[in-house]
């Protein structure tokens, strides 16, 4: 039954499935692993930023690929928005207050959505659809392995970003150290508000990626945000190579286990790897040491 | 678990008690003035939640039978009264289901329309029979809906064994009809009762007819990614592929076949969840083409039936089955009002027991409840053909003919 025919393919599609992981965890890792907000909005804003890739497809013509140009940078500022005029201000600082009220605009997003656009379920059908690159053994979709590369771009520009700008500096001393970043002058309201913002514009990312060959309705982002969590926990919160891999990782055994134990208990095999590796590396694959 | 539930129908015991004591006052001078005032009748959906789309188009058919109902005159037996819609939002939960039960029960309703969802009309059916209230499912198939011995339960659409049953039969009338061409199938089935239900039967029927099933795949809804489904499809290669699984898997199914050029001989599905549907067809012509489908279906040769998808797409909306089912039960049960010239829960109930109406949109046989369950009730088979949806069985309301095996 697991002839090779049937696993490489397996694989490949593991994969390609886990850099979409990959990049939602992207952006809940900065979130999530620098501020120490646990955003219940991040699947909530997937949904929106793919409603906003159908509209701009729909409504304007634009390639979702194209639209990326457009929605990264106004994701960028709707979440620095957020995070600055809302979740700022109204958490006073504590993590409790973080959770309920990322959790409220969760509620308030999604049912804006249903609101707004009812729970039909909506797909768009872009030429390039059902294009398949023939590798011999096995077809992959194009919009998925061009999903795949431009993970890879992303992240390398993160992980740039991370390392070698101010900002990604004074991202990094924040989370390090907040009182000490604040004393040497850097305003910490504003890097908060900027994380949030490139935590958000990653998501607008794997919308528009996601398009092409999923569907969307206002409920759709949950789907994702479980498995975003375990990556990165997986791969060491805050790390951008980590949420990288531990994607790819979790794409490829959900694949496999789906495989193996059949679809209903895919998932178990990505909970078993995230306890396994949680009792043997408790700070993630890529995490710092406590 | 179990403490909760008893703790929670004791309270609820109570609180009905009382409700019901306080409806049945108001209720009573309400039926008195019913002559000349207007009718109401209780529209029970789930408008929101998981099954919100459904729910919405539901509520769309019940009010559109309204409204032409209300603009001929209303019902003429009692000088002309009009229905007054009392809607409702089973929030996709049997509980919810219920706690519009109670809402209107005390709005005095003279009897509720649809459910959808069969857990939901299991719980209506049974919240509406305290209070005598005669109840009419639109969808919900699950067979003990009817079987469970309530006077006030009503089914006009067919029941999941009827369905299963004549599924089966049009699968081997098709192939025999094009010479046997099929002998392996797969199934590709979603994991909940619906699913895993149709899978057992017919993992236990379709051996009996001479099929072989090579392999029965589960998947969980949702379910992302059907790249190794159709990869152990491909793998094994069977005649037909019979998806039983709600919309959004299905479409991904279809599409992911065509991704991966899998092309059996036929696509079958029983109570297929995208197979028969105006959207899927529209939105991927390609990947619904030649898809055969056992499932409710409007009668094709009747007008009314075409009058009213004309006007379901003005609005904008897709003719789906939620509609025209909805639509239906609601003329049945304004037939049944009229018939006993009042909103007398008792005596509309009596009237539908002896329904013969005719006057719906169903390719039905003559209408006979025998325990609740109209005997006429039938789906039909359809198949994807030149970018619409054909009735290809039975012959007396076909509109099109099979084709099978797909071409190539």
């Amino acid at each position: 039954m697991l002839s090779p025919a049937i696993l490489i393919p397996a694989i490949l599609n593991g994969l390609l499935t886990g850099a979409v992981y990959a990049l939602v965890a992207l952006g809940l890792t900065l979130i999530y692993g620098v501020l120490h907000i646990i955003n219940f909005a991040h699947g909530a804003l997937l949904s929106v930023a793919l409603f906003a890739a159908f509209f701009a497809y729909q409504a304007l013509g634009l390639d979702p690929y194209l639209a990326i140009i457009l929605l990264a940078p106004g994701f960028f500022a709707f979440g620095y928005g957020l995070q600055r005029f809302v979740i700022g201000p109204a958490s006073h600082g504590d993590d409790r207050n973080m959770l309920l009220i990322t959790l409220a605009i969760a509620i308030i997003l999604e049912n804006a959505l249903l609101y707004a656009f009812r729970a039909d379920t909506r797909t768009i059908d872009v030429p390039y659809a059902f294009e398949t690159i023939d590798f011999g053994f096995t077809f992959l979709a194009v919009p998925r392995v061009i999903g795949f590369g431009a993970v890879f771009i992303v992240a390398l520009l993160l992980w740039l970003i991370m390392g070698w700008t101010d900002i990604g500096k004074a991202i990094r001393a924040v989370a390090k150290e907040k009182l000490g970043a604040e004393l040497v002058g850097i305003d910490v309201a504003h890097v908060y508000a900027v994380t949030f913002g490139l935590g958000t514009a990653c998501v607008a990312i794997a919308a528009c990626l996601l398009i092409p060959t999923y569907y969307l309705n206002p409920h759709v982002g949950n789907a994702f945000v479980l498995i975003a969590f375990t990556i990165v926990v997986l791969g060491g919160m805050g790390s951008v190579p980590g949420a990288l891999v531990g994607g790819l990782v979790i794409g490829v055994i959900e694949s496999l286990s789906g495989l193996i134990l059949g679809e209903s208990l895919g998932q178990i095999g990505i909970f078993l790897l995230f306890i396994a590796v949680l009792l043997v590396r408790p700070s993630g694959l890529f995490g710092a040491r406590a | 678990m179990s403490d909760r539930i008893d703790s929670f129908s004791r309270r609820k015991f109570l609180a009905t008690t009382a409700l019901g004591a306080v409806a049945a006052t108001i209720a009573m001078p309400s039926v008195l003035r019913a002559q000349g005032a207007g009718v109401k009748l209780g529209v029970l959906h789930p408008v929101t939640g998981a099954l919100s789309y459904s729910g919405q188009q539901g509520r769309l058919g019940a009010t559109l039978a309204i409204e032409e109902i209300n603009a001929a005159g209303g019902i003429k037996a009692l000088g002309g009264a009009k229905i007054e819609p009392v809607l409702g939002d089973a929030q996709s939960t049997p509980e919810g289901g219920n706690a519009e039960v109670e809402k209107m029960n005390s709005a005095g309703v003279a009897a509720i329309v649809g459910g959808y969802a069969s857990s939901i009309c299991l719980a209506v059916s049974q919240a509406a029979a305290r209070y005598d209230l005669p109840y009419v499912v639109d969808v919900g198939v699950a067979d003990n809906i009817v079987t469970r011995g309530l006077k006030n339960t009503f089914r006009f659409g067919p029941g999941f064994g009827v369905i299963a049953k004549t599924a089966l039969n049009n699968l081997v009338a098709i192939n025999n009809q094009a010479g046997k061409p099929a002998k392996t199938v797969m199934i590709v089935h979603e994991d909940s009762l619906f699913g895993s239900g149709l899978a057992k039967l017919l993992n236990a029927q379709l051996p009996q007819q001479g099929f072989q099933i090579l392999e029965t795949i589960p998947h969980p809804t949702p379910t992302r990614d059907f790249n190794n489904v159709v990869l152990k499809i491909k793998a094994q290669n069977p005649d037909i592929v019979i998806p039983a699984n709600y919309y959004n898997e299905y479409v991904l199914v279809a599409r992911t076949m065509q991704q991966q050029h899998v092309r059996p001989k036929g696509i079958y599905s029983v109570l297929g969840g995208a197979a028969s549907s105006y959207k899927f067809v529209k939105e991927f012509p390609d990947a619904a083409k030649y898809i055969m489908d056992c499932n409710h279906w409007f009668d094709p040769r009747n007008p009314k039936a075409l009058a009213l998808k004309k006007k379901v797409e003005e609005k904008g909306q897709f003719y789906t089955y939620e509609v025209y089912m909805n639509y239906s039960c609601v003329l049945l049960v304004a037939d049944a009002i009229g018939r006993a010239a009042s909103a007398d829960r008792a005596k509309v109930t009596a009237a539908l027991e002896s329904s013969t109406f005719a006057g719906h949109v169903m390719p039905y046989g003559p209408t006979k409840f025998v325990n609740g369950q109209n005997q006429g009730a039938a789906p039909v088979n359809t198949q994807v053909l030149d970018n619409d949806i054909k009735v290809i069985l039975p012959p007396a309301f076909a509109n099109g003919k099979p084709v099978f095996p797909m071409p190539a």
